[in-house]
């Protein structure tokens, strides 16, 4: 009998844009062997080729340059590039995928990225990377820190393809033996269990609208040009240009909505990230000009609706200084005054047709589904909407109609990144859950080379100062910094790198390490915080301890903050790589520790998002406590009644607690509350107030979020006004009020988008209208009014905004300088809004008033929470992510995860993505069979220690005891956080931080 | 010539040195005449540190956490 087991541990990643990257390393850390296809010759999808991202500002490459290094050469993903999926065939659990691996005429294993065909090769052919802005040869490399590091041919270019006897300059250039002009496209089959599709979208094509002048007007160029045009990496190195003559421009139009909120070219969905993406850009090519530069954004509603953008928007129109003009474009003309300005004609505010000239005019092009999946889904028979994005079937957050097969990122609909990451997570968490008892069976474990020995040698330092692109490079002299780093002592070698995380660069540092014999390795560049784990990574590669490494900051604490003293600032970078060098002199190998794992899972809060991890989490094979403070099960879905787009929401909550209640593995709490909490990831131990202790590995935080409870517009004083939740449910009571009421007014942002709720709650649009939608269902006769500020139907969404206008619902924006006015009266409540158009003050005797009333946190709740598990707190009182665009889900405090409102205002669908996120997170954690702890603990010196306790009164994390016997302080390294106050409290100088002792201090002063 | 105080922070890892990690990320500029000792968290600044640092010339030490 055969012992093969039925299922296949295996999951095919369609797509390596950030989606893929995530959804593989998730899976390839949880125990399923990846396989992640990329139609390219590289992966990284779009991301690599934006400058920074929103809301931060982060440089887009510098985030996504680790995981792409995780992901190159990660042991459990299998990168095919070049290659597309032909067909998959089979069941879940069981796909036979049939892969078309396209020639690339190089052997990636051979080609060292060293450039050197290129630069032979005579081709120039439009670089695609670049948006065309520039050339690139036939021979080539996606981008400078691509994965694979290595060069492609493109075959439709090639002289020599095209001719065999042609050219070959390139065979001769390369001393590495890579190009083989004769490869052919290779069909292979592969077996996996699972399938996801994150294919990412296609490009809205600008030329489709003439009256935009994109192709005609060489000083029209789309957003993505301009990200190029904003990259230190792009066409012009970062100095920003107008394509058709080189000039800086000093004034700048943005124009919302190419291709998106359009039903005439069937694009009647707003592309949901371009509001964004526009103010970033404006903010940043501000910031890029050395002058001062003019920006300014047409656009009609401002949708600024994630977690922080709010606060964004408002920075760049009163900060930054960005103008933003509510307006209709109507064509962009050349100026014709010779200047070859772009004149933008529009419709304003108040209706006025009139133009003005800028020097350069960007499109804020929309998402468009990716083509060729469209016919790839037809093949496999997976639906897709009218749009032709792979929508994800209803409250699956990330399923398809065909089971085993799921979506991630923009495929299933426009989508930022943060969201894009979230999803891939949760589709990692989805397709493994029907796998899990074949994990870990197709998965390879990670051998590193044994650790070298350096006690006893002599100190031999290697120093690595990086350009960071133009980002340090601009500022401080970094070639001067690295000579100088030369003249240190104990340093034998000195270099500076473009960029110093990226593929090539770490193959160079192994390589520098085995050639000089170094024993110590200090990288100049970015922020520890970011990037040091996978320097150290690096290091174990190359047989030496990880903590014999050191890194200095010369970008986030130098070059980014003293960008007009280049001087000073070089000096610093100096004095930072000589403290650094003092430092490493000193540092020690540092063994981690490895601790038993407890597998199971704790979940706080049993809502929707709550529920959802919990089933999860039991279908990935783990047990799961589910704690709610409530006495009942569902949250505030329980006060839901319609989905987004007609769910039956009651059902599906009642058939979720219905599972989490009859699951074995899942045991529920409610009606208590978290009352203390000890340990650390894989040992945590939380007590609850019936005083019961829950021992369990991980920790996910879904507890949910409030409705704003108004004390504006007579909330509590009349009962004609009432929240949206309270509609709701008159809506589907049927009651009379509705079914009576003449005018039915909803007023939106009520409680936020204001000085003291400085963010849009997200899904309040969306809702009002779909009750708006069910108010006429009910009562066709009543007069619907939506006064509004901006109308933030996101997405999809956006066709529900087109109905409502079609069914007759009157939208009246207001401004928040002059808000509708109430006044009750005997038989109704009077509601006075200036209309914007008409700009005089209508009056609305209005039967029924809905307040879109704000999502507001749990902030008390969450404030004991964040101290339990030292997670932190934004100032609304929502959880804060580790990082807002790619760790959406995780905190720096490793082993807790979060989802849903608890994390910020979000609907249904969202929330149950991101719950199986946080499950996908959680997963890396579990699968483990052992916690390392990194082992920067206290040491003591039983010589030295004269028992005096001090060290165990001061230690927060209670992890030194004196040993009653001995009369010695004993470090528990498990629970020792490496803070060191101990140390810095000890009389006797008898205990000393590992990784960060007193003498390595001291050095450091010596430096100075 | 003006004069311009040496000055040596130490910050923790945590808050301080993220904070400072923002402040680049948000472009704020400040004088360039400090310098950074990250550590593991204030706990750890021993106030022999903070003598070593004036004793090498040090005109201020920055200590935030």
């Amino acid at each position: 009998m055969s012992t093969k087991p039925d299922k296949v541990g295996a999951v095919l990643v369609v797509g390596s844009g950030i989606a893929g990257i995530q959804a593989s390393l998730d899976l390839a850390e949880s125990g399923y062997y990846v396989y992640l296809v990329e139609k390219n010759p590289a992966i990284g999808g779009v991301m690599p080729m934006l400058d920074k991202t929103f809301p931060t500002n982060d440089c887009s490459m510098c985030i996504l340059s680790p995981k792409l290094v995780d992901c190159g050469r990660h042991l459990n993903v299998n990168t095919i590039t070049n290659a597309e999926v032909m067909d998959i065939q089979g069941e879940p659990g069981n796909f036979k995928v049939t892969l078309k691996q396209k020639a690339r005429f190089v052997d990636p294993t051979k080609c060292t990225g060293c450039g050197s065909c290129a630069e032979q090769c005579p081709v120039k052919v439009p670089d695609e990377f670049n948006q065309g802005l520039n050339n690139r040869k036939a021979i080539y490399k996606l981008y400078a820190q691509a994965f694979p590091n290595a060069y492609a041919i493109d075959p439709t270019k090639c002289l020599r393809i095209k001719k065999p006897k042609a050219c070959g300059k390139c065979l001769k250039a390369c001393q590495a033996n890579a190009i083989d002009h004769t490869m052919t496209d290779q069909i292979t089959e592969i077996e996996v269990g699972s399938v996801i599709l994150c294919p990412g979208f296609d490009k809205f094509d600008s030329g489709q609208l003439a009256y935009y002048g994109y192709g005609k007007h060489p000083n029209v160029v789309t957003s993505m040009e301009f990200e190029r045009l904003l990259s230190a990496s792009g066409p012009f190195g970062g100095h920003m240009q107008r394509p058709s003559d080189g000039k800086e421009p000093h004034k700048v139009a943005w124009i919302q909505c190419v291709g998106s909120r359009n039903c005439r070219i069937d694009r009647g969905y707003c592309s949901s990230v371009c509001c964004m993406y526009a103010i970033k850009e404006a903010v940043i090519a501000k910031e890029h000009s050395p002058y001062p530069l003019e920006t300014a954004i047409f656009f009609m509603d401002m949708r600024t609706y994630g977690k922080d953008f709010e606060k964004y928007y408002e920075k760049a129109q009163h900060e930054n200084g960005v103008r933003f003009i509510r307006s209709r474009v109507y064509e962009i003309i050349e100026a014709g005054d010779g200047t070859g300005n772009c004149r933008i004609r529009y419709a304003d505010d108040e209706g006025n047709i009139t133009y003005e000239d800028f020097d350069l005019a960007v499109l804020s092009i929309g998402l468009d589904p990716p083509t060729e999946m469209v016919e790839l889904a037809g093949k496999l028979g997976v639906e897709l909407n009218k749009f032709n994005f792979c929508q994800p079937a209803k409250l699956t957050g990330v399923g398809t109609n065909k089971p085993g097969i799921f979506v991630a990122g923009a495929f299933s609909g426009p989508r930022d990144i943060p969201e894009t990451v979230m999803q891939a997570s949760a589709a990692a968490a989805d397709s493994a859950a029907d796998l899990a008892e074949v994990r870990s069976t197709l998965t390879k474990v990670k051998e590193y080379p044994p650790e070298k020995d350096v006690a006893g040698e002599i100190v031999r330092t290697g120093v690595f100062v990086c350009h960071c692109g133009i980002n340090i490079g601009s500022v401080v002299n970094v070639p001067e910094v690295a000579e100088y780093a030369k003249t240190l002592p104990t340093v034998v070698f000195a270099t500076d790198n473009l960029y110093t995380c990226s593929q090539d660069t770490s193959a160079q540092i192994k390589e520098v390490i085995a050639k000089h014999n170094l024993n110590r390795v200090i990288v100049a560049s970015c922020s520890p915080r970011t990037h040091e784990p996978m320097f150290q990574e690096t290091l174990k590669e190359a047989g030496l301890n990880p903590n014999l490494f050191e890194m200095t900051n010369i970008r986030d604490q130098c070059s980014w903050v003293h960008m007009h003293e280049p001087e000073e600032a070089t000096e610093k970078a100096k004095d930072l790589v000589k403290m650094a060098v003092y430092k490493a002199a000193l540092l020690e190998p540092i063994n981690s520790v490895s601790l038993d794992m407890n597998h199971d899972a704790l979940v706080i809060g049993g809502g929707v998002s709550g529920m959802t991890s919990a089933v999860n989490l039991s279908k990935q094979g783990y047990k799961v406590y589910l704690v709610e403070k409530a006495g009942l099960l569902g949250g505030i879905a329980n006060r839901i009644r319609y989905g987004m787009t007609g769910e039956d929401i009651p059902a599906f909550v009642s058939n979720l607690i219905n599972q989490v209640t009859t699951d074995e593995k899942i045991t529920v709490y409610t009606g208590v509350e978290i009352t203390d909490v000890h340990g650390f990831v894989g040992n945590f131990e939380t007590i609850i107030s019936s005083g019961e202790v829950i021992k369990h590995g991980v920790t996910v935080i879904a507890t949910g979020a409030e409705e704003y409870k108004p004390t504006e517009y007579l909330y509590g004083q009349n009962d004609r006004v009432m929240t949206l939740l309270e509609m709701e449910s008159l809506l589907a009571e049927g009651d009379s009020k509705i079914k009576d009421a003449k005018n039915i007014v909803f007023i939106q942002c009520v409680g936020s988008r204001e000085p003291e709720r400085p963010y849009c709650s997200r899904i309040c649009c969306t809702k009002s209208i779909k009750q708006a939608l069910l108010v006429k269902e009910a009562n066709p006769e009543a007069n619907v009014f939506m006064l509004y500020r901006d109308i933030r139907t996101y997405g999809f969404y956006e066709e529900l905004y087109s109905e409502a206008r079609s069914k007759g619902i009157i939208f009246i924006r207001y401004s928040v300088d002059n808000k509708p006015v109430m006044e009750a009266t005997d038989n109704s409540v009077k509601v006075t809004v200036t209309d914007h158009v008409l700009n005089v003050p209508i009056e609305i005797e209005a039967d029924l008033i809905g307040l879109a009333s704000a999502i507001v946190s749990s902030k008390d709740n969450n404030s004991k929470l964040s101290q339990f598990y030292k997670v932190p707190l934004n100032q609304e009182g929502f959880f804060l992510e580790a990082h807002m665009k790619l760790r959406p889900v995780d905190f720096g405090t490793d082993g807790v995860f979060m989802c849903g409102l608890a994390h910020g205002p979000k609907n249904l669908d969202e929330n149950i993505n991101q719950a199986k996120a946080a499950v996908g997170r959680a997963c890396t954690v579990l699968a483990k069979n052992t916690i390392t702890v990194e082992g920067k603990s206290a040491f003591v010196n039983k010589n030295k220690c004269a028992g005096c306790g001090e060290c165990e009164a001061v230690c927060p994390a209670k992890a030194v005891q004196v040993d009653p016997v001995q009369k010695i302080a004993v470090v528990n390294e498990a629970l020792c956080k490496g803070c060191g106050a101990c140390a810095s409290s000890c009389r006797c100088g008898a205990i000393n931080i590992k990784g960060c002792t007193n003498q390595q201090l001291v050095a450091m002063l010596n430096a100075l | 010539m003006e004069y311009e105080p040496k000055i040596v922070a130490f910050l923790c890892n945590w808050c301080s040195y993220a904070g400072a990690d923002l402040a680049g990320i948000g472009r704020i500029q400040y004088p360039p005449n400090i310098r950074v000792i990250r550590i593991p968290c204030s706990g750890r600044i021993n106030p022999l540190f903070i003598i070593k640092a004036l004793r090498q010339g040090a005109d201020a030490v920055l200590t935030s956490g």
